[in-house]
Protein backbone atom coordinates (compact mmCIF):
# COMPACT_ATOMS: atom_id res chain seq x y z
CA UNK A 1 0.00 0.00 0.00
CA UNK A 2 1.49 3.34 -1.04
CA UNK A 3 1.61 6.31 1.30
CA UNK A 4 -1.11 8.20 -0.53
CA UNK A 5 -3.42 5.21 -0.45
CA UNK A 6 -2.86 4.77 3.24
CA UNK A 7 -3.70 8.40 3.80
CA UNK A 8 -6.89 7.93 1.83
CA UNK A 9 -8.22 5.15 4.03
CA UNK A 10 -6.92 6.46 7.30
CA UNK A 11 -9.61 7.54 9.69
CA UNK A 12 -12.52 6.41 7.53
CA UNK A 13 -12.46 2.69 8.24
CA UNK A 14 -15.55 1.61 10.10
CA UNK A 15 -15.39 -0.11 13.47
CA UNK A 16 -14.96 -3.84 13.43
CA UNK A 17 -18.47 -4.68 14.68
CA UNK A 18 -19.98 -2.29 12.15
CA UNK A 19 -18.09 -4.08 9.38
CA UNK A 20 -19.04 -7.60 10.41
CA UNK A 21 -22.71 -6.84 11.09
CA UNK A 22 -22.89 -4.88 7.82
CA UNK A 23 -21.41 -7.87 5.96
CA UNK A 24 -23.81 -10.46 7.44
CA UNK A 25 -26.85 -8.19 7.06
CA UNK A 26 -25.95 -7.46 3.42
CA UNK A 27 -25.64 -11.18 2.64
CA UNK A 28 -28.88 -12.08 4.45
CA UNK A 29 -30.69 -9.22 2.74
CA UNK A 30 -29.64 -10.51 -0.68
CA UNK A 31 -30.72 -14.06 0.25
CA UNK A 32 -34.04 -12.71 1.56
CA UNK A 33 -34.65 -10.64 -1.58
CA UNK A 34 -34.06 -13.54 -3.95
CA UNK A 35 -36.04 -16.10 -1.91
CA UNK A 36 -38.79 -13.54 -1.25
CA UNK A 37 -39.13 -13.03 -4.99
CA UNK A 38 -39.35 -16.81 -5.50
CA UNK A 39 -42.13 -16.98 -2.87
CA UNK A 40 -43.96 -14.07 -4.53
CA UNK A 41 -43.77 -15.91 -7.88
CA UNK A 42 -45.96 -18.74 -6.61
CA UNK A 43 -48.78 -16.30 -5.81
CA UNK A 44 -48.14 -12.93 -7.48
CA UNK A 45 -51.44 -11.44 -6.29
CA UNK A 46 -51.64 -8.97 -3.42
CA UNK A 47 -54.68 -8.12 -1.34
CA UNK A 48 -55.82 -5.84 1.42
CA UNK A 49 -57.57 -7.27 4.49
CA UNK A 50 -57.80 -10.37 6.64
CA UNK A 51 -57.65 -12.97 3.87
CA UNK A 52 -57.43 -13.16 0.08
CA UNK A 53 -57.11 -15.78 -2.64
CA UNK A 54 -57.72 -16.47 -6.33
CA UNK A 55 -61.48 -16.45 -5.74
CA UNK A 56 -61.52 -13.04 -4.06
CA UNK A 57 -60.68 -9.65 -5.61
CA UNK A 58 -57.00 -8.67 -5.62
CA UNK A 59 -55.50 -5.26 -4.96
CA UNK A 60 -53.20 -5.88 -7.93
CA UNK A 61 -51.34 -8.66 -9.70
CA UNK A 62 -47.70 -8.75 -10.72
CA UNK A 63 -46.63 -10.30 -14.03
CA UNK A 64 -43.78 -12.28 -12.45
CA UNK A 65 -44.51 -15.94 -13.16
CA UNK A 66 -46.83 -18.17 -15.14
CA UNK A 67 -49.18 -18.00 -12.14
CA UNK A 68 -49.93 -14.40 -13.18
CA UNK A 69 -53.49 -14.24 -14.48
CA UNK A 70 -54.15 -17.66 -13.00
CA UNK A 71 -55.21 -20.41 -15.36
CA UNK A 72 -58.13 -22.78 -15.21
CA UNK A 73 -60.61 -23.41 -12.42
CA UNK A 74 -63.49 -25.83 -12.25
CA UNK A 75 -67.00 -24.42 -12.02
CA UNK A 76 -67.36 -22.69 -8.67
CA UNK A 77 -69.79 -24.09 -6.12
CA UNK A 78 -71.46 -21.73 -3.62
CA UNK A 79 -71.52 -22.62 0.08
CA UNK A 80 -75.23 -23.18 0.49
CA UNK A 81 -75.58 -22.14 4.12
CA UNK A 82 -73.83 -18.82 3.73
CA UNK A 83 -75.78 -15.69 2.90
CA UNK A 84 -72.93 -14.11 0.94
CA UNK A 85 -71.47 -15.00 -2.42
CA UNK A 86 -68.66 -17.18 -1.09
CA UNK A 87 -67.77 -20.10 -3.33
CA UNK A 88 -65.38 -22.99 -3.54
CA UNK A 89 -63.58 -23.92 -6.77
CA UNK A 90 -60.95 -26.45 -7.75
CA UNK A 91 -57.75 -25.36 -9.48
CA UNK A 92 -57.10 -27.34 -12.65
CA UNK A 93 -53.63 -26.20 -13.68
CA UNK A 94 -50.15 -26.83 -12.38
CA UNK A 95 -48.67 -23.73 -10.81
CA UNK A 96 -45.07 -22.57 -10.53
CA UNK A 97 -44.13 -23.35 -6.93
CA UNK A 98 -40.57 -23.46 -5.60
CA UNK A 99 -41.58 -22.66 -2.04
CA UNK A 100 -40.04 -25.82 -0.59
CA UNK A 101 -36.58 -24.30 -0.69
CA UNK A 102 -37.86 -20.75 -1.21
CA UNK A 103 -39.59 -20.53 2.15
CA UNK A 104 -36.91 -22.31 4.17
CA UNK A 105 -34.16 -20.22 2.56
CA UNK A 106 -36.17 -17.09 3.37
CA UNK A 107 -36.51 -18.06 7.03
CA UNK A 108 -32.85 -19.06 7.32
CA UNK A 109 -31.89 -15.66 5.92
CA UNK A 110 -34.35 -14.05 8.33
CA UNK A 111 -32.68 -15.80 11.30
CA UNK A 112 -29.31 -14.32 10.32
CA UNK A 113 -30.84 -10.90 9.69
CA UNK A 114 -32.75 -10.75 12.98
CA UNK A 115 -29.89 -12.13 15.12
CA UNK A 116 -27.29 -9.83 13.54
CA UNK A 117 -29.72 -6.93 13.55
CA UNK A 118 -30.15 -7.31 17.31
CA UNK A 119 -26.37 -7.37 17.84
CA UNK A 120 -26.12 -4.24 15.67
CA UNK A 121 -28.85 -2.43 17.63
CA UNK A 122 -27.34 -3.27 21.02
CA UNK A 123 -23.81 -2.36 19.93
CA UNK A 124 -25.10 0.78 18.23
CA UNK A 125 -26.81 2.04 21.36
CA UNK A 126 -24.07 1.21 23.83
CA UNK A 127 -21.07 2.27 21.75
CA UNK A 128 -22.58 5.66 21.02
CA UNK A 129 -22.56 4.88 17.28
CA UNK A 130 -26.18 5.95 16.91
CA UNK A 131 -25.77 9.02 19.11
CA UNK A 132 -22.59 10.39 17.56
CA UNK A 133 -22.72 9.20 13.97
CA UNK A 134 -26.38 8.77 13.05
CA UNK A 135 -28.45 11.14 15.21
CA UNK A 136 -28.93 14.50 13.48
CA UNK A 137 -26.92 17.27 15.12
CA UNK A 138 -28.36 20.59 16.21
CA UNK A 139 -29.07 22.69 13.17
CA UNK A 140 -29.32 19.66 10.89
CA UNK A 141 -32.89 18.93 11.76
CA UNK A 142 -34.57 21.51 9.58
CA UNK A 143 -35.84 21.84 6.07
CA UNK A 144 -33.14 24.31 5.01
CA UNK A 145 -30.30 21.95 5.91
CA UNK A 146 -32.03 19.03 4.20
CA UNK A 147 -32.66 21.07 1.07
CA UNK A 148 -29.08 22.29 0.97
CA UNK A 149 -27.82 18.74 1.35
CA UNK A 150 -30.23 17.54 -1.33
CA UNK A 151 -28.99 20.19 -3.79
CA UNK A 152 -25.39 19.48 -3.04
CA UNK A 153 -25.94 15.90 -4.26
CA UNK A 154 -26.32 17.27 -7.78
CA UNK A 155 -23.14 19.31 -7.58
CA UNK A 156 -20.92 16.41 -6.66
CA UNK A 157 -20.17 17.93 -3.27
CA UNK A 158 -21.46 14.94 -1.40
CA UNK A 159 -18.29 13.81 0.29
CA UNK A 160 -18.10 14.37 4.03
CA UNK A 161 -14.85 12.92 5.32
CA UNK A 162 -15.45 10.79 8.41
CA UNK A 163 -19.05 11.78 8.95
CA UNK A 164 -22.46 11.31 7.36
CA UNK A 165 -24.48 13.93 5.50
CA UNK A 166 -27.92 14.95 6.73
CA UNK A 167 -29.88 13.09 4.06
CA UNK A 168 -27.59 10.12 4.50
CA UNK A 169 -28.34 10.11 8.24
CA UNK A 170 -32.07 10.33 7.67
CA UNK A 171 -32.12 7.54 5.11
CA UNK A 172 -30.02 5.27 7.38
CA UNK A 173 -32.27 6.01 10.36
CA UNK A 174 -35.37 5.38 8.24
CA UNK A 175 -33.99 2.02 7.08
CA UNK A 176 -32.72 0.89 10.50
CA UNK A 177 -35.57 2.06 12.72
CA UNK A 178 -38.55 1.95 10.35
CA UNK A 179 -38.21 -0.23 7.24
CA UNK A 180 -36.38 -3.18 8.79
CA UNK A 181 -38.68 -3.37 11.86
CA UNK A 182 -41.75 -3.14 9.59
CA UNK A 183 -40.52 -5.80 7.20
CA UNK A 184 -39.68 -8.16 10.10
CA UNK A 185 -42.94 -7.56 11.97
CA UNK A 186 -45.10 -7.98 8.85
CA UNK A 187 -43.17 -11.20 8.23
CA UNK A 188 -44.15 -12.37 11.72
CA UNK A 189 -47.75 -11.35 11.00
CA UNK A 190 -47.92 -13.95 8.23
CA UNK A 191 -47.03 -16.73 10.68
CA UNK A 192 -50.00 -18.67 12.10
CA UNK A 193 -48.08 -19.73 15.23
CA UNK A 194 -46.67 -16.27 16.05
CA UNK A 195 -50.01 -14.50 15.54
CA UNK A 196 -51.71 -17.06 17.81
CA UNK A 197 -49.45 -15.81 20.62
CA UNK A 198 -49.42 -12.17 19.46
CA UNK A 199 -52.78 -11.48 17.78
CA UNK A 200 -52.06 -7.76 18.15
CA UNK A 201 -49.84 -8.06 15.04
CA UNK A 202 -52.92 -8.85 12.95
CA UNK A 203 -54.57 -5.69 14.33
CA UNK A 204 -51.55 -3.41 13.77
CA UNK A 205 -51.14 -4.48 10.13
CA UNK A 206 -54.88 -4.79 9.27
CA UNK A 207 -54.86 -8.57 8.78
CA UNK A 208 -52.86 -11.36 7.18
CA UNK A 209 -53.06 -10.22 3.56
CA UNK A 210 -52.52 -6.54 4.39
CA UNK A 211 -49.38 -7.57 6.26
CA UNK A 212 -48.24 -9.48 3.17
CA UNK A 213 -48.83 -6.41 1.00
CA UNK A 214 -47.00 -4.11 3.45
CA UNK A 215 -44.17 -6.68 3.58
CA UNK A 216 -43.95 -6.48 -0.22
CA UNK A 217 -43.85 -2.68 -0.37
CA UNK A 218 -41.34 -2.31 2.44
CA UNK A 219 -39.05 -4.82 0.76
CA UNK A 220 -39.36 -2.84 -2.50
CA UNK A 221 -38.31 0.29 -0.57
CA UNK A 222 -35.37 -1.62 0.94
CA UNK A 223 -34.22 -2.71 -2.51
CA UNK A 224 -34.55 0.90 -3.70
CA UNK A 225 -32.46 1.97 -0.73
CA UNK A 226 -29.83 -0.62 -1.70
CA UNK A 227 -29.71 0.73 -5.26
CA UNK A 228 -29.35 4.36 -4.14
CA UNK A 229 -26.84 3.31 -1.45
CA UNK A 230 -24.63 1.61 -4.04
CA UNK A 231 -24.94 4.57 -6.44
CA UNK A 232 -23.91 7.04 -3.71
CA UNK A 233 -20.98 4.86 -2.71
CA UNK A 234 -19.85 4.66 -6.30
CA UNK A 235 -20.13 8.43 -6.77
CA UNK A 236 -18.26 9.12 -3.53
CA UNK A 237 -15.46 6.68 -4.34
CA UNK A 238 -16.31 3.04 -4.67
CA UNK A 239 -12.87 1.62 -3.87
CA UNK A 240 -12.28 3.74 -0.80
CA UNK A 241 -15.76 3.14 0.61
CA UNK A 242 -15.56 -0.58 -0.04
CA UNK A 243 -12.21 -0.72 1.76
CA UNK A 244 -13.64 1.21 4.67
CA UNK A 245 -16.54 -1.22 5.16
CA UNK A 246 -14.45 -4.38 4.60
CA UNK A 247 -10.71 -4.49 5.28
CA UNK A 248 -9.83 -0.81 5.68
CA UNK A 249 -8.16 0.17 8.94
CA UNK B 1 6.15 -6.69 31.56
CA UNK B 2 2.94 -8.24 30.37
CA UNK B 3 2.29 -11.65 31.75
CA UNK B 4 1.81 -14.28 29.09
CA UNK B 5 -1.19 -16.44 29.70
CA UNK B 6 -2.75 -19.25 27.78
CA UNK B 7 -6.07 -17.49 28.00
CA UNK B 8 -7.13 -14.13 29.34
CA UNK B 9 -10.36 -13.57 31.20
CA UNK B 10 -12.31 -12.23 28.28
CA UNK B 11 -11.30 -15.15 26.12
CA UNK B 12 -12.22 -17.60 28.88
CA UNK B 13 -15.71 -16.12 29.28
CA UNK B 14 -16.24 -16.07 25.54
CA UNK B 15 -15.05 -19.65 25.04
CA UNK B 16 -17.12 -20.84 28.00
CA UNK B 17 -20.29 -19.20 26.72
CA UNK B 18 -19.82 -20.50 23.19
CA UNK B 19 -19.24 -24.07 24.33
CA UNK B 20 -22.21 -23.91 26.69
CA UNK B 21 -24.31 -22.57 23.81
CA UNK B 22 -23.11 -25.30 21.47
CA UNK B 23 -23.86 -28.00 24.05
CA UNK B 24 -27.34 -26.58 24.68
CA UNK B 25 -28.02 -26.31 20.97
CA UNK B 26 -26.93 -29.85 20.19
CA UNK B 27 -29.04 -31.11 23.10
CA UNK B 28 -32.05 -29.15 21.89
CA UNK B 29 -31.63 -30.20 18.28
CA UNK B 30 -32.24 -33.78 19.32
CA UNK B 31 -35.82 -32.70 19.97
CA UNK B 32 -36.14 -31.26 16.48
CA UNK B 33 -36.92 -33.38 13.40
CA UNK B 34 -33.95 -34.86 11.52
CA UNK B 35 -32.11 -32.57 9.09
CA UNK B 36 -30.03 -35.09 7.13
CA UNK B 37 -27.27 -32.49 7.15
CA UNK B 38 -29.30 -30.05 5.05
CA UNK B 39 -28.74 -26.45 6.14
CA UNK B 40 -32.30 -25.43 5.19
CA UNK B 41 -33.72 -28.16 7.42
CA UNK B 42 -31.44 -26.95 10.24
CA UNK B 43 -33.03 -23.53 9.87
CA UNK B 44 -36.49 -25.16 9.96
CA UNK B 45 -35.40 -27.05 13.12
CA UNK B 46 -34.28 -23.81 14.74
CA UNK B 47 -37.62 -22.20 13.89
CA UNK B 48 -39.45 -25.20 15.38
CA UNK B 49 -37.46 -25.05 18.63
CA UNK B 50 -37.72 -21.26 18.88
CA UNK B 51 -41.48 -21.27 18.30
CA UNK B 52 -41.94 -24.10 20.78
CA UNK B 53 -39.72 -22.36 23.32
CA UNK B 54 -40.78 -18.74 22.95
CA UNK B 55 -44.48 -18.86 22.06
CA UNK B 56 -47.45 -19.86 24.14
CA UNK B 57 -48.47 -23.37 23.10
CA UNK B 58 -52.06 -22.93 24.28
CA UNK B 59 -52.71 -19.55 22.65
CA UNK B 60 -55.58 -19.69 20.19
CA UNK B 61 -55.25 -18.63 16.58
CA UNK B 62 -57.41 -15.62 15.69
CA UNK B 63 -61.09 -16.50 15.36
CA UNK B 64 -63.18 -14.40 12.99
CA UNK B 65 -66.78 -13.26 12.55
CA UNK B 66 -69.26 -14.95 10.19
CA UNK B 67 -69.09 -11.83 8.00
CA UNK B 68 -65.33 -12.42 7.49
CA UNK B 69 -65.84 -15.78 5.75
CA UNK B 70 -64.32 -15.78 2.24
CA UNK B 71 -64.37 -17.96 -0.84
CA UNK B 72 -62.18 -21.03 -0.53
CA UNK B 73 -60.00 -22.39 -3.35
CA UNK B 74 -59.11 -26.09 -3.55
CA UNK B 75 -55.51 -26.50 -4.65
CA UNK B 76 -54.60 -29.98 -3.38
CA UNK B 77 -52.98 -32.93 -5.15
CA UNK B 78 -56.16 -34.39 -6.63
CA UNK B 79 -59.58 -35.93 -6.19
CA UNK B 80 -59.42 -39.40 -4.57
CA UNK B 81 -62.84 -40.25 -6.07
CA UNK B 82 -61.73 -39.55 -9.64
CA UNK B 83 -59.77 -42.26 -11.52
CA UNK B 84 -58.32 -39.47 -13.68
CA UNK B 85 -56.42 -38.17 -10.60
CA UNK B 86 -53.64 -40.72 -10.97
CA UNK B 87 -51.71 -40.32 -7.74
CA UNK B 88 -54.61 -39.37 -5.51
CA UNK B 89 -57.22 -41.88 -6.75
CA UNK B 90 -58.44 -44.55 -4.33
CA UNK B 91 -60.99 -47.15 -5.36
CA UNK B 92 -61.97 -47.68 -1.72
CA UNK B 93 -62.64 -43.97 -1.35
CA UNK B 94 -64.71 -43.85 -4.53
CA UNK B 95 -66.89 -46.69 -3.21
CA UNK B 96 -67.27 -45.04 0.21
CA UNK B 97 -68.27 -41.79 -1.44
CA UNK B 98 -70.83 -43.46 -3.73
CA UNK B 99 -72.52 -44.72 -0.56
CA UNK B 100 -72.42 -41.25 0.99
CA UNK B 101 -69.69 -42.44 3.44
CA UNK B 102 -72.12 -44.66 5.38
CA UNK B 103 -69.42 -47.36 5.61
CA UNK B 104 -66.60 -44.94 6.36
CA UNK B 105 -64.71 -45.16 9.63
CA UNK B 106 -61.51 -43.69 11.01
CA UNK B 107 -58.85 -46.14 12.10
CA UNK B 108 -56.71 -45.21 15.12
CA UNK B 109 -53.53 -47.23 15.50
CA UNK B 110 -50.12 -47.24 17.13
CA UNK B 111 -49.21 -46.22 20.68
CA UNK B 112 -52.79 -46.22 22.03
CA UNK B 113 -54.47 -48.42 24.63
CA UNK B 114 -57.46 -49.24 22.45
CA UNK B 115 -56.66 -49.12 18.77
CA UNK B 116 -59.68 -49.51 16.55
CA UNK B 117 -62.15 -47.97 14.18
CA UNK B 118 -64.35 -44.97 14.94
CA UNK B 119 -67.51 -44.36 12.95
CA UNK B 120 -68.63 -40.78 12.33
CA UNK B 121 -71.33 -41.13 15.01
CA UNK B 122 -68.81 -42.45 17.53
CA UNK B 123 -66.46 -39.53 16.78
CA UNK B 124 -69.24 -36.96 17.08
CA UNK B 125 -70.08 -38.29 20.55
CA UNK B 126 -66.55 -37.53 21.79
CA UNK B 127 -66.82 -33.78 21.47
CA UNK B 128 -67.50 -30.79 19.27
CA UNK B 129 -65.90 -27.45 18.56
CA UNK B 130 -66.89 -24.76 16.05
CA UNK B 131 -64.38 -22.13 14.96
CA UNK B 132 -64.10 -19.50 12.25
CA UNK B 133 -60.44 -19.53 11.36
CA UNK B 134 -58.00 -18.59 8.62
CA UNK B 135 -56.40 -21.16 6.36
CA UNK B 136 -52.93 -19.89 5.42
CA UNK B 137 -51.45 -21.54 2.33
CA UNK B 138 -47.69 -21.71 1.75
CA UNK B 139 -48.38 -20.34 -1.75
CA UNK B 140 -49.31 -17.00 -0.20
CA UNK B 141 -53.10 -16.92 -0.23
CA UNK B 142 -55.46 -17.26 2.72
CA UNK B 143 -59.14 -18.04 3.22
CA UNK B 144 -61.53 -17.86 6.16
CA UNK B 145 -64.15 -20.54 6.88
CA UNK B 146 -66.24 -21.89 9.72
CA UNK B 147 -65.29 -25.40 10.78
CA UNK B 148 -67.06 -27.79 13.14
CA UNK B 149 -65.35 -30.93 14.28
CA UNK B 150 -64.08 -33.16 17.04
CA UNK B 151 -61.00 -31.96 18.95
CA UNK B 152 -58.15 -34.32 18.02
CA UNK B 153 -56.91 -34.24 21.62
CA UNK B 154 -60.25 -35.60 22.84
CA UNK B 155 -60.15 -38.41 20.27
CA UNK B 156 -56.61 -39.32 21.30
CA UNK B 157 -57.59 -39.25 24.98
CA UNK B 158 -60.53 -41.52 24.20
CA UNK B 159 -58.21 -43.97 22.45
CA UNK B 160 -55.85 -43.66 25.42
CA UNK B 161 -52.39 -42.63 24.25
CA UNK B 162 -49.51 -44.49 25.88
CA UNK B 163 -46.88 -42.61 27.93
CA UNK B 164 -44.16 -42.85 25.27
CA UNK B 165 -46.32 -41.39 22.48
CA UNK B 166 -44.91 -38.21 20.92
CA UNK B 167 -46.17 -37.80 17.36
CA UNK B 168 -49.44 -38.24 15.49
CA UNK B 169 -49.49 -39.16 11.80
CA UNK B 170 -52.65 -38.59 9.77
CA UNK B 171 -53.19 -40.40 6.48
CA UNK B 172 -55.67 -39.35 3.80
CA UNK B 173 -57.31 -41.46 1.08
CA UNK B 174 -55.56 -39.26 -1.50
CA UNK B 175 -52.22 -40.76 -0.32
CA UNK B 176 -51.33 -37.49 1.32
CA UNK B 177 -50.20 -37.63 4.93
CA UNK B 178 -48.65 -35.42 7.59
CA UNK B 179 -47.47 -35.79 11.16
CA UNK B 180 -47.69 -33.30 14.02
CA UNK B 181 -46.25 -33.31 17.53
CA UNK B 182 -48.37 -33.81 20.68
CA UNK B 183 -48.42 -30.05 21.40
CA UNK B 184 -50.22 -29.33 18.14
CA UNK B 185 -52.30 -32.53 18.40
CA UNK B 186 -53.66 -31.37 21.77
CA UNK B 187 -54.02 -27.71 20.79
CA UNK B 188 -57.66 -26.77 21.50
CA UNK B 189 -58.23 -25.64 17.89
CA UNK B 190 -56.76 -28.76 16.30
CA UNK B 191 -59.91 -30.53 15.21
CA UNK B 192 -61.07 -33.30 12.91
CA UNK B 193 -63.60 -31.27 10.94
CA UNK B 194 -66.76 -32.83 9.51
CA UNK B 195 -68.64 -29.60 8.82
CA UNK B 196 -67.59 -26.55 6.81
CA UNK B 197 -69.60 -23.32 6.69
CA UNK B 198 -72.59 -25.13 8.17
CA UNK B 199 -72.78 -27.99 5.66
CA UNK B 200 -71.21 -31.41 5.86
CA UNK B 201 -67.67 -31.18 4.49
CA UNK B 202 -67.97 -30.72 0.68
CA UNK B 203 -66.31 -33.42 -1.44
CA UNK B 204 -63.24 -31.49 -2.55
CA UNK B 205 -62.69 -29.84 0.83
CA UNK B 206 -61.83 -33.24 2.28
CA UNK B 207 -65.04 -35.23 2.85
CA UNK B 208 -65.99 -36.85 5.10
CA UNK B 209 -63.39 -35.76 7.67
CA UNK B 210 -60.29 -33.57 7.55
CA UNK B 211 -57.72 -32.22 9.92
CA UNK B 212 -57.51 -28.54 10.87
CA UNK B 213 -54.22 -27.39 12.45
CA UNK B 214 -54.76 -23.66 12.92
CA UNK B 215 -51.28 -22.88 14.23
CA UNK B 216 -49.52 -24.15 11.12
CA UNK B 217 -49.54 -23.55 7.36
CA UNK B 218 -52.35 -25.18 5.34
CA UNK B 219 -50.49 -28.19 4.00
CA UNK B 220 -50.44 -29.80 7.45
CA UNK B 221 -54.26 -30.04 7.44
CA UNK B 222 -54.71 -33.46 5.81
CA UNK B 223 -57.99 -34.06 3.92
CA UNK B 224 -60.05 -37.23 3.27
CA UNK B 225 -58.90 -38.84 6.53
CA UNK B 226 -58.49 -42.62 6.57
CA UNK B 227 -56.33 -43.42 9.58
CA UNK B 228 -54.38 -41.93 12.44
CA UNK B 229 -51.21 -43.52 13.77
CA UNK B 230 -49.74 -42.50 17.13
CA UNK B 231 -45.96 -43.05 17.33
CA UNK B 232 -43.19 -42.78 19.92
CA UNK B 233 -40.58 -41.93 17.30
CA UNK B 234 -40.58 -39.18 14.73
CA UNK B 235 -42.10 -40.20 11.41
CA UNK B 236 -42.51 -38.04 8.33
CA UNK B 237 -45.21 -39.92 6.41
CA UNK B 238 -45.28 -37.55 3.44
CA UNK B 239 -41.46 -37.32 3.29
CA UNK B 240 -41.67 -33.54 3.68
CA UNK B 241 -38.08 -33.35 4.84
CA UNK B 242 -36.42 -35.57 2.24
CA UNK B 243 -38.75 -34.04 -0.37
CA UNK B 244 -37.29 -30.61 0.31
CA UNK B 245 -40.07 -29.11 2.45
CA UNK B 246 -40.26 -28.03 6.04
CA UNK B 247 -41.98 -30.50 8.37
CA UNK B 248 -42.89 -27.80 10.86
CA UNK B 249 -44.73 -24.83 9.38
CA UNK B 250 -45.59 -22.45 12.20
CA UNK B 251 -44.42 -19.69 9.83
Amino acid sequence: MSASQRQETEGYGHRRWVKSTHFIITLSFLVLTVSGYVILMSHPRLYWGKAGNDLTPALFELPVSRNYHHGGWEKSVPFKNLTGKQVSAVRTYDIFNENGWGRSTHFLGAWFLVATGLVYLIAGFFSGHFRYKLAPKKGEFNFKALWADFRSHFRKKTYYPGKYGVLQKFSYLFVIFFLFPIVILTGFTMSPAITASYPILLKIFFGHQSARTIHFFSSVLLVLFLVVHVIMITVAGFRRNLRAITFGK
Amino acid sequence: MKEKRLMDRRKAIFTGLTSAGALLLSGCLKKAPPTYGNILRMGDGLTYLAQRGLLSQRALAMEYQKSDITSFPVTDIGNPADPASKNAYSKTYQELQSNNFKDWSLSIEGSVKKPGKYTMDALKKIGERTQITRHTCEEGWSAIAEWTGVPLGAVLTDAGILPGARYVSLYGFDRYAESIDMLDAFHPQTILAHTMNGESLPARNGAPLRLRVETQIGYKSVKFLQRIVVTDKFVDPNSDITGGWSWYTGI
